[in-house]
């Protein structure tokens, strides 16, 4: 265990900004949860209500679970912590997991810092310590947060204790998953598909039954100590348990195996490329590939809980402030439309996350120098740029494409046309980012910082009155209402427009700069 | 004969760091030319901008007759790259990533291709991630080796290679010279240039400090003597350009000016030579002669 300590140092020098920053996200989201949901609900009465309603919905109690209280508070405020949220404590402490151990190694980092006087099992602990402790702090800090909000202390104390509980356990699949594969993305995938797989076992256990699929699952043993519904501790000591044989088996593994290996095979790949790998455009798409489905596989699934729950809302009709909240959201009357169309522009937002995301890609293949390897060739600099815009464009379609199919089986009728409406708002983002790409790279982050802003307007704009002014700087503010609006083509021709606006410009810009 | 590259007065700067400051390069057709100069000197800086990678602040630059900046895309048709850094995408195959590249050149020799897979013994089935740096070196080499172009341009080639493999690259370079193509070689190994180059360029601080064929070079330099004689030597010290003279009885070591030789060898077969070594100047002297005039 020699120089375990001198690691963990290394790690929280390295992640310094990243732990705070994602433990404020963390904090700032429960926060806002508490507040709106006194807001929303403002006496005993409707919060019963409220809380009846959401167990009354099955769709609802899959994505988020079950209230064990109706009639508290805190069950009520955190019911979409308590799901989701978990899910990101569980996404964050996974990644610290992996990016401490296994992507120090597959680096060939950890082949520097073996060869100095450290024990053999010291990153992985120094891993394991980093993950475990970034759950402790982060559990702490909003059991304290949740009390100074107003919310019981017992129960508060349990929520951070269930957020802890998942945390470990996610620390322990992360250390076990990065024995398994030689590359960290692999690591990551295996933690994530465990992920996705506890999280649906839970879903079918809390909807539909029987209840015991749910104590199989991390996340469900994480929401059935039942913060603010009983503070069931013991729970908490079986997720322990569970984390600890976890971690073993990774400790096990790690003494079977070298430095630099995988227990999974690693297969031998083609040894010719075949036909499709022909050009940048080939190569784009086999880079973009494996995101593109992965988000499209979530897509999916968005659509089809967003459609199912449309078609329970009724029962969540409560309080003439949620009736409000969804009608300015959605922009128009009637309930269903106007949730669906809320949901649908929340997907757009994602949608172009995931474009800012994947044109950040031409930035990413510039600065570690695959670019220069085609570059050299007789590629052009816009043809190169051009064959990853094609598949962020068409990526994001087959995003949007996706929620609309997941809505469209659940809900009944053809949304896919609705949830395409978002793609020119989507694709001004990636031309932003190719603006951002071509005139500074070392800014290439800007299309985020556009979307935070963007975001904020949309959410904030139904709740605070904003100028008129600011509201129409955010393309999807200017997309039409649907399902249910009136369709307008003009909004989207414009937005197209200055889409491919921006990306001509950045891609001019592009054609005339060094490479980094 | 033309020239395949030729830069006058190049000029380039990072910021406030001045990386080119006036190179002058002249490559001829057909030639293999070295490219030497110690890390940070200039040279990829140089190569990326023959590539039209980077814009040259001032000055010229011409390659296979066209302008590298605006003629890049069919320039790039005629030539290949190998980077002194080689970044492969980590899910392809080492197959893969040579296949694409010389189908992007669109010049690729399938037979070639197998014959290096061969010579470099490498296996394209693996995922690049998986590859050491010398592997990823040789795909690298491979696909810019089976690609039939007029210009090789290479930074650094052997840096990760065991010395087998240098050894097949070296032999892999003649037969390119011998097909008639031009390389330039970049590099700080000098018993590489040395053992490859018809022609050198040494680079220092981004200006080319001296440039020419070897011999040419050389006639710069000194060449060290060690001789016994019939008798104990007499007026050698007089003489010009000789240095270091050491006189043991009728043994006797000196370093002479290359273009001095003869009034030396005068000198010595007038006293009556019994055995003489005469050993050329090395590359490595060449180079630390330039660049000790630093200090």
């Amino acid at each position: 265990m020699t120089g375990v300590w001198t690691l963990v140092r290394l790690a929280l020098r390295r992640d310094r900004i990243m732990i705070p920053v994602w433990i404020g996200a963390f904090v700032l989201m429960t926060v806002t949860s508490v507040a709106g949901t006194v807001g929303l609900y403002p006496d005993a009465a409707s919060r019963t209500a409220a809380s009846a309603g959401i167990n009354d919905v099955p769709s609802l109690v899959a994505l988020y679970g079950r209230i064990y209280d109706t009639t508290s508070l805190g069950a009520l405020s955190m019911i979409k912590m308590d799901g989701l949220g978990t899910a990101f404590v569980a996404v964050l402490c996974l990644l610290l997991a992996v990016r401490h151990s296994r992507a120090e190694e597959e680096a060939g980092r950890l082949e520097l810092i073996g060869a100095g006087v450290v024990g053999r099992y010291a990153a992985l602990t120094a891993a394991l310590l980093v993950s475990v402790g970034t759950s402790l702090v982060l559990g702490v800090v909003t059991a304290l947060t949740l009390i100074a909000s107003g919310l019981a202390v017992a129960g508060s104390l349990a929520f951070g204790a269930a957020w802890v509980g998942a945390g470990i356990a996610f620390a322990g699949i992360g250390v076990l998953s990065a024995q398994l594969t030689r590359g960290s993305r692999g690591a990551n995938s295996i933690g994530m598909v465990a992920l996705g797989a506890v999280y649906l076992l839970r879903a079918v256990g809390d909807s539909r039954g029987p209840e015991w699929l749910s104590w199989l699952s991390p996340i469900g043993l994480s929401q059935q100590i039942r913060p603010f519904a009983g503070d069931r501790w013991w729970v908490f000591l079986v997720l322990t348990g569970v984390a600890a044989v976890l971690t073993l088996g990774a400790y096990a593994l790690h003494g079977r195996r070298d430095l630099d290996t995988g227990l999974l095979p690693e297969r031998a790949g083609r040894p010719r490329a075949s036909a499709f790998l022909h050009g940048p455009l080939g190569l784009a798409w086999r880079l973009h590939r494996g995101s593109v489905l992965g988000w499209a596989a979530g897509f999916l699934v968005l659509g089809a809980v967003c459609g199912s729950i449309a078609n329970n809302i009724g029962a969540l009709e409560t309080t003439p402030q949620v009736k409000a909240l969804f009608e300015a959201m959605g922009g128009q009357q009637g309930i269903t439309n106007a949730f669906i169309a809320a949901e649908l522009s929340i997907g757009g937002l994602i949608a172009a996350a995931y474009g800012v995301q994947a044109t950040m890609r031409l930035h990413g293949e510039e600065a570690s120098l695959h670019a220069e390897s085609l570059l050299a060739t007789g590629v052009s600099r816009v043809r190169w740029a051009l064959s990853h815009l094609v598949v962020v464009a068409i990526g994001c379609a087959a995003l949007l494409t996706a929620m609309g199919l997941g809505a469209s089986l659940t809900d009944g009728r053809m949304l896919i046309g609705a949830a395409l409406t978002q793609l020119p708002a989507a694709l001004v983002l990636v031309g932003l980012t190719v603006a951002a790409f071509g005139f500074l790279p070392r800014l290439s982050a800007l299309g985020w910082a556009a979307l935070v802003a963007f975001l904020f307007i949309g959410e904030l704009g139904p709740l605070v009155p904003l100028n008129h002014w600011v509201m129409d700087l955010s393309p999807f503010t200017h997309l039409p209402k649907l399902p249910g609006g009136a369709v307008t083509a003009t909004p989207l021709i414009w937005l197209s427009v200055v889409a491919v606006g921006f990306a001509a410009a950045g891609l001019a810009a592009f054609r005339r700069r060094d490479l980094v | 004969m033309t020239d395949a590259i030729s830069a006058s007065g190049l000029i380039k700067s990072f910021g406030r760091t001045r990386a080119l400051g006036g190179l002058d390069l002249h490559v001829r057709t057909g030639e293999v030319h070295g490219f030497l100069g110690p890390n940070g000197s200039g040279k990829t800086t140089t190569l990326r901008i023959l590539l039209g990678l980077l814009r040259a602040d001032g000055g010229t630059a011409t390659l296979l007759g066209g302008n590298p900046w605006r003629d890049s895309t069919s320039l790039h048709r005629r030539l290949a790259y190998v980077p002194g850094e080689v970044a492969l995408w980590p899910n392809l195959t080492g197959g893969e990533v040579i296949d694409l590249l010389d189908r992007l050149r669109g010049a690729s020799n399938p037979q070639r291709r197998k014959e290096l897979l061969e010579r470099f013994d490498l296996d394209p089935t693996k995922k690049t991630r998986a590859y050491s740096k010398g592997n990823r070196q040789k795909v690298a080499l491979v696909a810019a080796l089976a690609s039939d172009v007029e210009l090789l341009l290479l930074d650094e080639p052997t840096a990760g290679l065991d010395p087998l493999m240098e050894a097949e690259f070296r032999a892999c370079v003649e037969q390119e010279r011998d097909r008639g193509r031009t390389v330039l070689l970049s590099s700080h190994i000098l018993s590489e240039v040395e053992a490859l180059c018809d022609r050198v360029s040494i680079i220092r601080d981004g200006k080319v400090v001296d440039s020419g064929s070897l011999s040419d070079l050389r006639h710069l330099t000194r060449t060290s003597i060690t001789a016994e004689l019939a008798g104990p030597p007499n007026g050698l010290s007089m003489l010009p350009g000789v240095h270091d003279l050491d006189v043991q009885g009728d043994r006797v070591r000196l370093e002479v000016d290359s273009d001095k030789l003869d009034a030396v060898l005068a000198s010595l077969t007038s006293t009556g030579v019994r055995s003489l070594t005469s050993q050329p100047p090395t590359l490595e002297e060449l180079f630390l002669h330039h660049y000790a005039v630093r200090s």
